[in-house]
């Protein structure tokens, strides 16, 4: 009922949907295709790790767990169907976290500087 | 014309109370998609919060592996990546039933749901029960930190069969801060599991008695962006402390 009317063409000064939030619902089927990816994925970072690439083997786990988490949020947390909003918020929380990561690493290789 | 306006007056106030009644849409919300909106924005807000949280552990844990890296090697080591991986094909299939559930509340399909929400709830169960016995079996070896922690099988890992370096007594002694955060971190993230448990069977009966399967989807959705959060805080858990610190085995 109310579908309709929300649409831009009947509120183009843009109040009642401020957001422009559209509803989208992910199918089964693509769920079963980002389920099937976090297994592949899965299997191949247990693989990796029993060979020895030196320092390759952090770099490939923590990679492949970034990109399962994308994954995760984008498809399975519909991040990637949310309004422009939520999008900023999600990326701006991310941002913050890597602010706060990068200042307490960065004094602590500072603060003992040269004495290594 | 007073009439007619008094009148058209009249429906709005009437059409306004006939949608109070609808859970997905408030009279303080001007539409369903704004309240709906507002909804997911105060959900992503707290599991920023919840990031921060994990985040702090995280980077503890990257400090202290730094510092003591042979005693984190050796420790880590001393974890079963089969059991790990297996609890991580668990909860991927745990989030992997939520995600069709809040399909299935979308398609105001009420037994599916309920059957979605039964099986994620299911293989949550599995993975707190693996968990159990991961840490009984840590119990047994004496490798939890305090009076009790014993460090002979770092010092002396040949004398149990095990294929590692010997650790001197000292580096040894800071496998206990690698189990510290072990425990506190997958314990944490347990402790988040088991309340989505519990709020898993509080929806699955609220499921059942039909609340979710007239186009009220939101605790079904905001629910599920908790559990795929916990998810993916696994997802990080699972290579940090079982697989990256492995020597490949020979």
């Amino acid at each position: 009922m109310a579908h309709e009317i929300h649409t831009d063409a009947n509120d183009p000064s843009n109040v009642t949907n401020p957001e422009h939030a559209q509803h989208h619902i992910v199918t089964p089927l693509q769920y079963t295709y980002v389920f099937a990816t976090l297994l592949l994925f899965t299997g191949i970072t247990v693989g990796a790790a029993y060979v020895d690439l030196d320092w390759a083997n952090p770099v490939i786990a923590l990679g492949i767990a970034c990109f399962k988490a994308v994954i995760v949020i984008l498809f399975f947390m519909h991040a990637a169907y949310q309004s422009r909003l939520i999008k900023m918020t999600i990326g701006s929380g991310f941002f913050l976290f890597i602010v706060l990561i990068t200042m307490t690493l960065t004094d602590y290789i500072s603060r003992a500087w040269g004495m290594w | 014309m007073d009439s007619a306006l008094a009148t058209t007056d009249h429906a709005d106030v009437h059409a306004e109370h006939d949608h109070v009644a609808l859970p997905q849409h408030r009279h303080h919300f001007e539409t369903e998609e704004q309240q709906r909106e507002a909804g997911s924005f105060g959900m992503w807000l707290f599991l920023l919060t919840e990031i921060m949280f994990f985040g702090g552990l995280f980077f503890a844990y990257l400090l202290y592996r730094n510092w003591y890296y042979p005693a984190f090697a050796a420790a880590s080591n001393q974890l079963s990546v089969p059991l790990g991986a297996f609890n991580t094909v668990v909860l991927i299939s745990s989030g992997f039933c939520m995600a069709v559930g809040v399909w299935a509340a979308e398609m105001r399909r009420k037994s599916l749901l309920v059957l979605m929400l039964v099986l994620t709830t299911f293989f949550g169960l599995i993975f707190l029960g693996v968990k159990y016995d991961e840490y009984h079996e840590k119990y047994e070896l004496h490798h939890i930190p305090g009076d009790s922690f014993n460090i002979s099988m770092f010092t002396n890992p040949a004398g149990y069969g095990i294929k590692e370096e010997p650790l001197a007594p000292d580096m040894a002694q800071k496998t206990q801060i690698f189990f510290f955060l072990y425990f506190a971190m997958t314990g944490m993230h347990a402790v988040h599991m088991i309340i989505g448990i519990v709020l898993l069977f509080w929806l699955t009966w609220r499921a059942h008695r039909g609340d979710f399967s007239s186009g009220y989807v939101a605790p079904i959705e905001n629910f599920g962006l908790y559990w795929h959060f916990v998810d993916i805080v696994w997802l990080f858990l699972f290579p940090l402390l079982y697989l990256i610190n492995r020597h490949p085995l020979h």
